[in-house]
C-alpha cells in the first residue's frame, strides 16, 4: 500500500538520510528509530506530503501521492508534535472542527463518546485551556476514535500520557491494524501490542 | 548541432562558464558607456526646450528601462526554479535583483535631477517617477522577503512567488498609477518619425545596450558568489583554485 | 469532489474562525480603535480648516483603513500554524484554495467590515456630504476584501519569519496601490460630479481578478511556507 523508494531528505545543507526504502501493507506497524536530529520527525513530515524530498519517490496503491493529494490525505491521519487544538474552544468543538476539517461530520453524540473513551468524562465542554498537557493530548488523540483514515502517521503519540492512556492508544493500534490499517510512528517509549509483529526502521 | 545544454544548469559547471563570460560583457559595456556617454555629452546638439539638462536622459532613460526590464527577467528565472526546480535559475534571480533595484533607484535620482530644472521641483507625483517608486518597493520586498528566510531553498520558492504576483500586479499598477495622473510629457522615444535627433538616438542606444552588458556582467559575477556560498560543503567547491588560495 | 462539499467546507472554516474571533473579542476591538485612531490623528497634524479635511477625507479614510487591514493580516494563519492546526488544513481531503478563501473571507468578516460600517462616521468628523459617505462605503465594502486577498499572500509567505509584520506591510503595500487609488479617486469623482461608474467597476475587476487567483497563490504560498 505506502511504498518508499529511494527517499532522500535534508535540512538546509545537512543531509538527514538517503535511499531510504520501506513498504507497509494492510495491518502492518512500523515504529521509526533512531536518535535525536537524525530525521524521524523530517520522514513523518515528508510522507505526508509537507516536505518535498531531494530524491525518491513515494506511493499509494502505486500512485504517487503527490499526483494523488487529496485522494491520498483522504486515506491519511496525521499527528505531529503539535496538537492542532484551540485554547479558545472547547474539547469537543474541537474535536468536531478538526474531523470537520478532514471530512467527516460528526454529531455531538459520537464526539462525546468519543471524548469520553479518551478518558475526559465530565470535560467535553470545558476550554482546552484549563485542561493539562496530558488532557489535551488525549483531546487530539481523540481523532483516532472518529475517523476512517487507514493510514494512521503518528509522531511521538506518546508524549505527555500517563499510563492509562498509553494503554489505551495500544489498544486503540491494535483495533486498527485488527482493521487492516497500517500504523507508522515514533516514539521513545516501549510499546509493545500483543500478537503484531513490530517492524523497525532505524534511522542512523 | 548537440549541445547538451542541461549540462550548463548545473552549478558546478555553470561557475567557470560564467568566469569565462564576464569579460565578454564587462568590457563592451565600459567601451560602450565611454561611446554612448562622449555622443550624449559633446556630439548631440542642445535641445531646443530643455537646454544642456536634457542630456540627463542618456543615463535616465536606459535605466528606467531596464529597472522595468529585469524585474520581469528575474520573475522569469524565479519562475522557471519554482516550476522545474532548477536551482540556477533561482539562484539567477537572486543574483539580478539588487542590479535592478539600482537602477530603479538610478532612475528615480537622475528623475529628481531632471525634474528640477524641468518643473522645478525635485520631486514631482507624475505616473512615471510613481510607478518607478513602487517598483523599487516590489524590488525590496523581493531582496527583504529572501534575506529573512534562512533556508535557501524556501527563500527561493517564496521569493519566486513574490516575484511572479508582482509581475502581473506591475502592469495594473502602471495603469493606476497613470490613470492617476498623467501629468508627464508623453513617450520621446518614438519609432516612426523621429522627433529626436539621430546623434540623441545613437547615444540613448548606446548607453542602454552598456546597461545591458553591465547588467549581465553583474548577475555572472554575483551569482558566481551565490553558488560558491550554497555549494560550499560539496567537494567541487574545495577543489577549485580561488578557494585553495 | 462535489459542490455540497466545497460549501460544506467553505462553511466550516468560516464558522470556525468567526468563532475563535468572538471568543478573542479584544483582536477585533484593537483594529476598529487603530483605524479610529489614525483617521483622527490626520486634522491634528494638518490643522482644522474644513476645506483641506474635505478634500482629504478619501483619500485619509483609504490609508487608514489599509493600515488597519495590515495590522490584523498577521494573525490570519500565524495562530494555526503555530498550533499546528495549518498542517491538519493542508491534510485535508479537499483543495486547500477552498479552505483559504473560507479564511480570507472569515478574516474580511473580522478586520474589512467593521472598517466599511465606521467609516462613515468618522467621514462626519470631515464633514463628507451624503454622496460621498455612500460612495465611500461602496468602495470600501468592494475593496476591503481585496485587501484581506492580497494580504492573506504576504500573510502565508511571511509565516513564521522573525519580524514578519514589518516585512507583511513591505510586501503587500505596493501591491495595495490599484485599490487605493481607484477607492479613493471614486469618492473624489463623487465630489467633483463625475461619473463613480469606471472607478467602482475598476475595483469590481480587481476584485473578481483577486478572487480567481489569490486563494490558490496563498495555498501555493502556504505549502511552500511549511516546508
Amino acid at each position: 500500500m505506502l511504498e518508499v523508494s529511494n527517499l532522500a531528505c535534508s535540512r538546509g545543507d545537512h543531509r538527514l538520510f538517503s535511499g531510504l526504502n520501506l513498504a507497509l501493507l494492510p495491518g502492518q506497524i512500523m515504529q521509526v528509530q533512531g536518535e535525536n536530529g537524525k530525521g524521524k520527525t523530517s520522514l513523518l513530515r515528508t510522507l505526508c506530503g509537507f516536505l518535498l524530498p531531494d530524491e525518491g519517490k513515494i506511493t499509494w496503491c502505486g500512485e504517487d501521492v503527490r499526483e494523488l493529494r487529496e485522494n491520498y490525505f483522504a486515506n491519511l491521519l496525521y499527528l505531529g508534535h503539535h496538537n492542532a487544538i484551540k485554547d479558545e474552544l472547547s474539547a469537543l468543538e474541537n474535536l468536531q472542527i478538526s474531523s470537520g476539517l478532514s471530512g467527516i461530520t460528526l454529531d455531538e453524540k459520537s464526539a462525546v463518546s468519543a471524548l469520553r473513551r479518551m478518558g475526559l468524562k465530565g470535560r467535553e465542554r470545558l476550554p482546552t485551556k484549563v485542561l493539562s498537557q496530558g488532557q489535551r493530548r488525549r483531546v487530539a488523540l481523540a481523532r483516532l476514535l472518529v475517523g476512517d483514515a487507514k493510514l494512521w502517521v503518528l509522531d511521538e503519540p506518546l508524549t505527555a500520557l500517563d499510563v492509562g492512556a498509553v494503554a489505551l492508544i495500544r489498544e486503540l493500534m491494535a483495533e486498527h491494524l485488527a482493521k487492516q490499517g497500517m500504523v507508522i510512528y515514533t516514539t521513545h517509549q516501549p510499546l509493545v501490542i500483543e500478537g503484531v509483529e513490530m517492524r523497525r526502521l532505524s534511522l542512523s | 548541432m548537440a549541445i547538451n545544454w542541461f549540462k550548463y544548469s548545473a552549478p558546478s559547471t555553470f561557475y567557470g562558464l560564467a568566469g569565462k563570460m564576464i569579460p565578454w560583457f564587462a568590457i563592451p559595456s565600459v567601451v560602450l558607456f565611454a561611446v554612448g556617454l562622449y555622443i550624449g555629452f559633446f556630439v548631440a546638439p542642445v535641445d531646443a526646450v530643455q537646454g544642456e539638462a536634457y542630456r540627463i536622459i542618456f543615463i535616465h532613460v536606459p535605466a528606467s528601462i531596464l529597472s522595468m526590464f529585469l524585474y520581469l527577467v528575474m520573475a522569469g528565472y524565479a519562475a522557471l526554479g519554482l516550476i522545474f526546480n532548477t536551482r540556477l535559475s533561482s539562484m539567477m534571480a537572486t543574483a539580478l535583483a539588487p542590479t535592478g533595484a539600482m537602477f530603479a533607484f538610478i532612475s528615480l535620482w537622475t528623475g529628481a535631477l531632471w525634474g528640477k530644472p524641468m518643473w522645478g521641483a525635485w520631486w514631482v507625483w507624475d505616473a512615471r517617477l510613481t510607478s518607478e517608486l513602487i517598483l523599487l518597493f516590489l524590488y525590496f520586498g523581493f531582496i527583504a522577503l529572501h534575506a529573512s528566510i534562512d533556508d535557501p531553498r524556501r527563500a527561493d520558492r517564496a521569493a519566486a512567488l513574490l516575484a511572479i504576483v508582482g509581475s502581473v500586479n506591475v502592469p495594473i499598477i502602471y495603469f493606476s498609477v497613470k490613470w492617476w495622473n498623467t501629468l508627464h510629457q508623453g513617450s520621446t522615444i518614438k519609432f516612426t518619425g523621429t522627433s529626436m535627433h539621430v546623434a540623441m538616438q545613437e547615444a540613448m542606444f548606446i548607453t542602454l545596450l552598456a546597461c545591458w552588458f553591465y547588467a549581465v556582467a553583474m548577475a555572472l559575477i554575483r551569482v558566481r558568489s551565490i553558488i560558491l556560498e550554497r555549494e560550499r560543503n560539496n567537494l567541487w567547491v574545495s577543489e577549485l583554485k580561488e578557494v585553495n588560495s | 469532489m462535489n459542490q455540497l462539499s466545497i460549501f460544506k467546507l467553505l462553511n466550516l472554516v468560516i464558522r470556525r474562525d468567526l468563532l475563535l474571533a468572538m471568543r478573542r473579542r479584544a483582536d477585533v476591538l484593537t483594529i476598529l480603535v487603530f483605524f479610529v485612531l489614525v483617521v483622527s490623528l490626520f486634522p491634528l497634524g494638518v490643522g482644522p480648516e474644513m476645506d483641506m479635511l474635505r478634500k482629504m477625507a478619501a483619500g485619509v479614510l483609504w490609508v487608514a483603513a489599509l493600515l488597519a487591514s495590515m495590522l490584523s493580516l498577521g494573525r490570519l494563519f500565524s495562530a494555526d500554524y503555530l498550533d499546528g492546526t495549518l498542517e491538519q488544513m493542508m491534510l485535508a481531503p479537499q483543495s486547500l484554495s477552498v479552505l483559504v478563501l473560507g479564511k480570507m473571507i472569515a478574516h474580511w468578516f473580522v478586520s474589512g467590515l467593521p472598517l466599511v460600517l465606521m467609516a462613515p462616521v468618522l467621514g462626519l468628523q470631515f464633514d463628507m456630504s451624503v454622496p460621498a459617505l455612500l460612495v465611500l462605503m461602496l468602495s470600501l465594502l468592494l475593496g476591503t476584501p481585496i485587501l484581506s486577498m492580497l494580504g492573506a499572500i504576504g500573510a502565508a509567505l511571511t509565516l513564521g519569519l522573525r519580524g514578519g509584520g514589518v516585512l507583511l506591510s513591505l510586501l503587500v503595500l505596493p501591491l495595495c496601490i490599484p485599490v487605493l487609488i481607484f477607492g479613493s479617486g471614486a469618492v473624489e469623482a463623487v465630489t467633483s460630479g463625475l461619473s463613480v461608474v469606471s472607478n467602482l467597476s475598476l475595483i469590481g475587476a480587481l476584485f473578481v481578478l483577486c478572487l480567481v487567483f489569490t486563494p490558490w497563490v496563498t495555498a501555493q504560498a502556504l505549502r511552500i511556507s511549511m516546508e
